[in-house]
């Protein structure tokens, strides 16, 4: 398998991929938004409850591949408990680090999720990365529309 | 290996594009359903124009403009020829498949289909003949009919004389499935429609890239394909209509070339097809489309229908071994292109892989989600086949998805 390869389904990646945790709707949501990517048909989506600020709860639902679902996965994990700037700060990083590469962010504050550098390496792939942020986001800022890649 | 006085290896060799490695590995091309690739004869044949011919047509008086010209109509006769249409005039040069649709339903649909109205088309098109019938039928007050699918990926034909009612308009279907390689029953379906006079549209695309197509035969009221999937340039197109429906219908786009003479107060269009090729045309792309065909009829559509029908069965097995796959559209007679799925692993996750092993492949829903929700997948894995296909090509994609499988585990 070529490095490239190796990169993007890191084993992280791929058990996230399969086994996705916080796979559900959350109870007493009051954050929600449905991201789609028009180009493959993949939809999810994300529910929060958001306290003081604070996002009690996360969870995701929905179709995709494996880069999808383990950004998905990996993102409820990492914003659980944060303050929603924190979690914009994240959207931040998390885009620069699957559209620039592992150079030039900042890894500690990225922690397990820099396992999806490899993404950076596959144009073709960003938007399957990006498109639970991106989702989260919305659900955040509780933008109505539902959120395309497009 | 196929036909006779097909040469599988000379026929690759003509293919320029095909002789490079991608990601350190020759290169495996097997997406010629999303776009094929050009003959040196094609690439030849638009150099040729633009470093010879070229200047604007059916107006300049001077030496090449006539040349232009000539090399435009002569293009228009071949596309007459290999549709085996009665008349050129039948043949009107758009950008693609889609804009023929799209024109059909601005002109003759506009005019044609009224509040209460209906049209008929399946539940195994792609976008483009879905979308511009149901933006027409929502302007119109008019009702969007499908033909269903069953679970082999044939068109259900048993209520078909219940959805050609009195107040059909027009059926509109594909002559092969871009997404699923159905080859549709299109003369029983004409024959049907026309005997309740309902006019015909086929959606041609996928089909005449692999077998010879006969309009007068068939008995279409129109015909659409692009030019880039039949081994041409991109940006050109071609809608066949019946003249008489032609003549009938109002022009498309207004302007330059699709008129008789314009007053201040009136402009009397021009006749047909010119008055639905308003501005100037992709003449370059005519040209390339005009050697494109001279090329395929050089090998032979008959010897390129036997490589395809060859090529596919061989596909079929090989996909068949491979433990997961799961082959979708099992109709009864198929050309071109196999779809499948391969266990849980997502078609994008596989067609990345696939690619690192130089092997180019589409994943995704081709353009036709109605029918992958019938076939109940968000999107399948699509390898598609040409004349220049070989079985080295399958082979390699069976090696493809055995690395797949290796990373997924």
């Amino acid at each position: 398998m070529s490095a490239e390869l190796q990169d993007l389904y890191q084993e992280v990646v791929l058990d996230h991929g399969k086994r996705p945790r916080n796979f559900r709707e959350v109870e007493g949501a009051n954050h929600r938004a449905q991201g789609h990517n028009p180009l493959c048909g993949d939809q999810l989506t994300v529910t929060a409850k958001v306290e003081d600020g604070v996002i009690r709860d996360i969870g995701f639902q929905g179709q995709g591949c494996a880069i999808s679902r383990a950004s998905a996965s990996l993102m409820t994990g990492a914003v659980k408990d944060r303050t929603r700037e924190e979690a914009e700060q994240l959207f931040e990083q998390v885009h620069k680090l699957v559209t620039e590469g592992p150079d030039g962010v900042n890894t500690e504050v990225l922690g397990k999720l820099t396992v999806l550098s490899g993404v950076s390496e596959f144009p073709a792939r960003v938007k399957c990365a990006s498109l639970a942020w991106h989702t989260l986001r919305a659900a955040l800022r509780g933008e109505a529309e539902p959120i395309s890649t497009e | 290996m196929s036909g006779a006085g097909f040469d599988g290896a000379k026929v690759r060799a003509d293919f320029p594009i095909l002789q490079q490695e991608v990601r350190g590995r020759p290169l495996v091309y097997l997406d010629s359903a999303a776009s094929a690739q050009k003959p040196q004869a094609v690439i030849d044949a638009i150099s040729h124009f633009y470093t010879h011919d070229n200047a604007n047509v059916h107006r300049g008086v001077h030496f090449l403009s006539e040349r232009s010209t000539s090399a435009f109509e002569g293009a228009r006769e071949k596309v007459a020829r290999f549709l085996h249409a009665k008349d050129a005039k039948e043949i009107v040069f758009v950008r693609g498949t889609t804009e023929a649709i799209n024109l059909v339903v601005q002109t003759f649909g506009r005019k044609n289909v009224g509040p209460g109205d209906e049209v008929l088309i399946t539940a195994i098109e792609h976008h483009a003949n879905i979308v511009p019938w149901q933006m027409l039928c929502e302007q119109q007050g008019a009702k969007l009919k499908y033909i269903p699918v069953d679970p082999h990926g044939d068109l259900v034909l048993d209520g078909l004389d219940e959805l050609l009612t009195p107040r059909t308009r027009i059926l509109a279907l594909t002559h092969v499935s871009n997404a699923l390689g159905t080859v549709t029953p299109v003369k029983e379906l004409i024959r049907r429609a026309h005997a309740r006079g309902i006019p015909v549209l086929v959606d041609g695309a996928q089909a005449v890239t692999h077998f010879p197509v006969d309009v007068v035969d068939l008995d279409c009221d129109f015909y659409a394909f692009s030019g880039h999937k039949l081994f041409g340039p991109m940006g050109i197109g071609v809608l066949f209509g019946k003249k008489e429906r032609l003549e009938s219908m109002p022009p498309y786009q207004g302007g330059g070339d699709m008129i008789l003479s314009v007053t201040m107060e009136k402009t009397i269009y021009n006749r047909v097809p010119y008055r639905f090729e308003a501005g100037t045309p992709d003449v370059a792309g005519a040209v390339g489309l005009g050697a494109a065909i001279d090329y395929l009829q050089r090998v032979g559509m008959e010897n390129i229908a036997a490589h395809d029908r060859e090529l596919l069965a061989y596909t079929e097995q090989a996909l068949a071994r491979v433990p997961g796959v799961r082959l979708l559209g099992r109709a009864r007679e198929r050309s071109g292109l196999v779809s499948f799925v391969m266990e849980d692993i997502h078609p994008h996750d596989i067609g990345t892989i696939l690619d690192q092993e130089g092997v180019a492949v589409r994943a995704g829903h081709h353009c036709a989600q109605p029918l992958m929700q019938c076939f109940g997948v968000a999107a399948t894995v699509r390898a598609s086949l040409a004349l220049y296909s070989t079985r080295e090509d399958v082979d390699a994609l069976v090696r493809g998805l055995h690395k797949v499988r290796e990373v997924f585990g």
